[in-house]
């Protein structure tokens, strides 16, 4: 892989294209050994209320290593700009970043984003300092506004959040791909790690994904499967694969042939 | 007295926000905390007194996607 081909988001530099959530592994022993092997240095978190009569609970912190892993706290379960503003500033003042996954949903069944409150959310916390990352339906238009904004990249869906059903709609995120600047983070919908490489392989930034890995029959296998996909597939990307077409072409030489 | 903490009713007495924590064993340095709706920084945790009617919200990381 070329050396300097870096993910750059707001300035800073990563070498890993794949970003990774912490939720529903079966314990956090598991969730480390996961999390190494995806070789991911941006992990999401989620912010809930600390259960306050019973104290006795692991702490997810206790499992993470801060030095190694940039946390990106999301807003997942926010339905209004509102409560995502609130939650993203409750998580700065936790995490000391200003790294934040903007998530503002619409519907319990689709978990799509609600777009008008999502950009209503996106501006003021632009304002406020923060660096956000929003988690936005597949379209060109939504993310160009996302990015006009001020937004750090733009992560579309793929496919519905834990759907598995991998990419879509591979135009429309070629189309936010030549319709935007900022890096594109596909942030949904994988599968497997083949959805993976598709995302990468069309040219997007990052893949960002929880339950393909977790929720995997040996999350720490797919969690290395992933990695060499997100690797895979940006190394495609980059070499410049050959053109589709109908018919054949041999690849042995013509001449030379036993008559 | 009584205050609000995360949803529910609790008696405490006035003591400070950084105390209240270290009551109930959460480290100040993990969480974040709200005093009716507004952020509290954590630098103002030692000098800040709950007084009766607070609501706070106490806030931490857990796994997510």
């Amino acid at each position: 892989m070329a050396e300097n081909d870096k993910l750059v988001i707001a300035g800073r530099e990563f070498n890993s294209r794949l970003m990774v959530g912490t939720g529903k592994y079966a314990n956090y022993q598991q969730m480390v050994q996961a999390l190494e092997a995806s070789g991911a240095e941006i992990i999401t978190v989620a912010v809930r209320r600390v259960n306050i009569s019973d104290r006795n609970k692991e702490s997810l912190l206790d499992y993470i290593d801060t030095k190694k892993y940039t946390l990106l706290p999301n807003t997942a379960g926010c339905y209004t700009a509102e409560d995502a503003i609130r939650t993203c500033r409750l998580a700065r003042e936790a995490g000391l970043s200003d790294f934040v996954k903007l998530e503002v949903l619409g519907d319990e069944k689709t978990l799509f984003p609600d777009n008008e409150e999502l950009l209503k959310a996106a501006a003021v916390l632009v304002k406020d300092g923060f660096t956000v990352l929003p988690y936005t339906s597949d379209d060109p238009i939504v993310c160009k506004r996302l990015e006009d904004l001020g937004c750090a990249a733009v992560m579309p869906l793929g496919a519905p959040i834990g759907s598995g059903l991998g990419i879509r709609n591979p135009f429309n995120i070629q189309i936010i791909m030549e319709s935007v600047k900022v890096p594109v983070i596909v942030d949904a919908g994988v599968g497997t790690a083949s959805d993976a490489a598709i995302a990468m392989e069309l040219g997007c930034d990052g893949v960002l994904m929880n339950t393909a890995i977790a929720g995997a029959q040996n999350p720490v296998a797919m969690a290395e499967a992933m990695n060499l996909a997100v690797r895979a597939g940006r190394l495609a990307y980059l070499s410049g694969r050959i053109p589709r077409k109908l018919y054949a072409t041999a690849s042995s030489p013509l001449a030379g042939l036993v008559a | 007295m009584q205050i609000t903490v995360n949803g529910e009713t609790v008696t405490t007495e006035p003591v400070t926000v950084l105390a209240y924590l270290e009551s109930i064993g959460i480290d100040p340095r993990r969480v974040a905390v709200e005093l009716n709706r507004d952020i509290l920084p954590k630098a103002e945790y030692p000098a800040t007194l709950l007084a009766e009617g607070d609501q706070i919200e106490i806030v931490q990381f857990v796994g997510g996607g």
